[in-house]
Formats: structure tokens, C-alpha cells, sequence
């Protein structure tokens, strides 16, 4: 049942993440990431990490995907000579590119020897809101404020980077 | 509570993410609209998380979702910041191409 389950979700994980990648349209290009997201918050399901997955629906699918949705909105550019693709060849070199990257990867986790799980009696607690928030404020306590700080660095940048000048 | 490793092994994890980051390396060598080269790079960024989440449940570790919380406040800073330049590029060129914006070429 599980298995099934997850060769479905990575195809369709895989469909969507190529048709953002391909579709004419930017806004096709949103909604097929914001569906890549879903599968992937359905693996963090999977994985047992239910923490991970809420977050993740919520800052990805919610906040970052509606901030690419008014861009794109706001912007216009259906019409615009920035959606006619690269020559082919260019596209053709570009394929190539990435796949012999990706197969340099999948070459280098074949020669890799990968861990043996954990007992599964301990598995059932790493991902819950109780460790992940006992870790969080205990031993990434200084991490977590200094995002903090990072936000807002990254919010008067976007605040003076977008002010019309007079 | 069944072992999740035991019905699906972690390689299939592991080679899932890889697929999706070369997905994304391709997004980002392949378009000329800087938004979608935006997507690409969530994309990469997706796929190290669910990287990060598999091993992490593998090992029995938190730590490693704990850094996934931070790869996503940095993402989320990145992409607010990105699409600010983006906004303010197309304001002064009237283009968000990336190949019309070689004025650093030079």
C-alpha cells in the first residue's frame, strides 16, 4: 500500500516538477510547483515528519508560491517575447547538461555504502512537534534567533529595493 | 508502527531527490524567464530537504529537520529578495530576460 503510494506521488512529483520547468506560461509554471510541493509534503507524511510537512505546506504552498503568484500577476508577461525558448540547440545542451549531472549523482550514491536504519522503536518521536521544538530551542537556540535578524535584513532590503525614487 | 525503510528502501529517496535537483539544474539552464529560473532554484532547494528529511528519519535523528527548518527561512528570505530585484530589474530594463541583462559583461 505505502509502496504504491510513493511511486505515485514521485511520478507525479517528477511530472510537475518538469512541467514548471517547460510550460510556456509562468503562471502554468506556479501551479505545477505548487502541486511538486504537495507531493512532497505527502513524502514528509511518509517519512514520518508531520511537523516538516505542515511548515512546509504552510510557508511553501502558502507564502512563498502566493508571493510568485502576484509577481507574475503583476508583471504580465504572457505576451512578452521572454517565453519564446532559447534556440534548440542551446535546449538540447542544457537536457544534456543535466542528466549527466544527475547521473554523476546517482554514480556516486552507487558507490556510496549507506547506514543501517536506527531501532524503529526510537523512530516514532524524531519527527513530532515535541523533539523538533525541544531541539530547536535548546541546541539551535542561537541559529533560530539569528534568523531572526536575517528576516529582518531581508525585509528592509525588500522595503528599500522596491521604494519608487522620488 | 511499520518501518517505512522496510517497504521502500532509502536509495529510492535518495535517488528521487537527485532526480529533482537535476530537474532543477535543467530549469535554471533552460529558460530565459528569470521568474521560472526562480522556480528551478526552489526546486533544488525541495530537493536537498527531502534529502535531509529521509536521512534524518533514517538515522533517527532531528537534527536533520531541524536544518530543513533553516534551509526553509533561508529560502523564504531568498526568494522575497530575489523577486524585489526582479521587480525593480524590470522596472528600470522593462525586461526580466536573462540574456538582456549582460550589462556586467563587460
Amino acid at each position: 500500500m505505502q509502496q504504491i503510494l510513493f511511486y505515485i506521488l514521485a511520478l507525479l512529483a517528477i511530472a510537475f516538477s518538469i512541467a514548471t520547468i517547460t510550460s510556456r506560461n509562468a503562471m502554468y509554471s506556479v501551479l505545477s510547483l505548487v502541486a511538486t510541493f504537495f507531493a512532497l509534503a505527502g513524502f514528509y507524511l511518509m517519512l514520518n515528519a508531520e511537523f516538516v510537512a505542515f511548515v512546509h505546506i504552510i510557508v511553501y504552498a502558502g507564502a512563498i508560491m502566493v508571493l510568485f503568484l502576484f509577481v507574475v500577476m503583476m508583471l504580465n508577461l504572457n505576451q512578452s517575447p521572454v517565453n519564446i525558448p532559447r534556440p534548440l540547440l542551446a535546449r538540447l545542451a542544457a537536457v544534456v547538461a543535466g542528466g549527466i549531472f544527475g547521473l554523476t549523482l546517482v554514480a556516486a550514491l552507487s558507490q556510496t555504502i549507506l547506514p543501517t536504519s536506527a531501532e524503529s522503536t526510537a523512530l516514532a518521536e524524531v519527527g513530532s512537534v515535541r523533539t523538533l521544538g525541544k531541539m530547536l530551542f535548546n541546541e539551535f537556540l542561537l541559529p533560530f534567533e539569528l534568523t531572526s535578524v536575517l528576516f529582518i535584513a531581508t525585509m528592509v532590503g525588500v522595503v528599500v529595493l522596491t521604494k519608487k525614487e522620488e | 508502527m511499520a518501518q517505512i525503510f522496510n517497504i521502500v528502501p532509502l536509495e529510492h529517496f535518495i535517488i528521487l531527490s537527485l532526480i529533482l535537483f537535476s530537474i532543477g539544474v535543467i530549469g535554471v539552464l533552460l529558460r530565459r524567464n528569470m521568474i521560472v529560473v526562480f522556480m528551478s532554484i526552489e526546486l533544488m532547494l525541495n530537493a536537498v530537504n527531502l534529502m535531509a528529511v529521509s536521512f534524518s528519519a533514517h538515522k533517527g535523528d532531528s537534527a536533520g529537520q531541524v536544518f530543513v527548518f533553516f534551509v526553509m527561512v533561508v529560502a523564504a528570505a531568498e526568494v522575497a529578495l530575489g523577486l524585489a530585484i526582479l521587480v525593480m530589474i524590470y522596472r528600470n530594463v522593462k525586461s526580466i530576460d536573462i540574456n538582456e541583462l549582460k550589462q556586467l559583461k563587460w
